[in-house]
């Protein structure tokens, strides 16, 4: 089933980021394996040696960009950023990022919430990278953000989903999409976000860093498949005790 | 000695960068990217250019550039998408 944002419409409900990759190549090859329809990019000062850029191959392979902010520390920087971003990629999306530190690479939620608030009145389409918080996920979805993205663990470290109770919170109260982003390290950490009711899923390293790029994405594509369709599904309840499947009547007992 | 005497230095993207004389910010893009551009900006190849400008921290919409002449001190930084996120 397609999901929507901004009235543009996506099948795919894994969003790819670029970065990590060690080539352009080995990264079209998992951006098409992946069968994203919308990736992120960083904005860095142009760099006449490398012409032959990554926006260049999006065009080709006809993916959304997502430009995000990454690296920045302040509200300040964020929206000096997301406002190039706007100008040179010709898009109103930015994946909002405001780092504390860049040990823990988590959200400053003072400078993030000060920084969507300013984006949104912008007209930006603001996706929130932001912390597990159920509360500063409603802060943000309130300030009008359009998709919150909340961490599952810290960013590259492949740690997974560590508090999922409360990706489960954030998703069971918000309007908006809810898009679990960073930590995911592999196939059933995708599955487990869209079982907790994600919209979608944003990873980047657990497939551009994986020893086998292309067949980590396609794995990251059907677990993504997989657990939304679980989700949908209604899982039987959990219990205590067992409970047979096969039927107790009939039964031969040896003599 | 008058302002017609020296060149105009700016920090491009963090460094020193001699102008040859008045350039706009259209001037600047299309010498740092290799590219030709309409005066609105836009590249004369018809495809997307996929840049911006910042002149002192405020960004320079693309259609403003031709207007935009560099000055002596001003801080220019030219982004584009790379790898990230």
């Amino acid at each position: 089933m397609t999901w929507t944002i901004d009235d543009v419409e996506m099948s795919s409900r894994l969003v790819m980021g670029t970065g990590g990759a060690s080539s352009l190549s080995i990264l079209e090859d998992a951006l098409v394996a992946s069968g994203t329809e919308l990736t992120t990019v960083a904005m860095r000062r142009f760099d006449a040696e490398s012409r032959d850029s990554v926006f260049t191959m999006l065009q080709r392979l006809g993916i959304r960009v997502l430009p995000n902010t990454a690296g920045c520390y302040t509200a300040r920087d964020a929206v000096l950023t997301a406002r190039l971003a706007r100008e040179a990629l010709e898009t109103n999306w930015v994946k909002l990022e405001v780092i504390a530190d860049e040990d823990t690479l988590l959200p400053d939620p003072i400078e993030l919430f000060a920084a969507a608030e300013e984006l949104v009145l912008d007209g930006f389409t603001v996706f929130a990278y932001t912390n597990d918080d159920p509360a500063l996920a409603k802060r943000l979805e309130d300030a009008g953000v359009a998709v919150v993205m909340p961490a599952g663990a810290p960013i590259g470290s492949g740690l997974g989903i560590l508090n999922p109770h409360n990706i489960e919170t954030i998703v069971s109260r918000a309007q908006v999409p809810v898009i679990l982003d960073a930590g995911v390290g592999t196939a059933s950490d995708a599955a487990l976000a869209m079982e907790l009711g994600c919209a979608a899923v944003l990873l980047a390293s657990a497939v551009t860093r994986a020893h086998d790029a292309l067949a980590m994405a396609r794995a990251m594509a059907l677990a993504v498949e997989a657990g939304q369709l679980a989700a949908g599904a209604g899982r039987i309840p959990k219990r205590p005790l067992a409970l047979a499947s096969s039927p107790f009547d009939g039964m031969v007992a040896a003599q | 000695m008058t302002d017609h005497d020296h060149s105009p230095t700016i920090v491009l993207n963090g460094a020193r960068h001699e102008l040859p004389g008045a350039t706009s910010a259209l001037d600047l893009i299309a010498e740092v990217t290799g590219r030709d551009l309409n005066p609105d900006g836009t590249p004369a190849d018809g495809g997307r250019l996929g840049i911006a400008l910042a002149v002192d921290g405020e960004v320079i919409r693309r259609g403003a550039w031709s207007h935009c002449t560099l000055a002596d001190g001003h801080t220019v930084d030219i982004v584009t998408a790379v790898q990230g996120g």
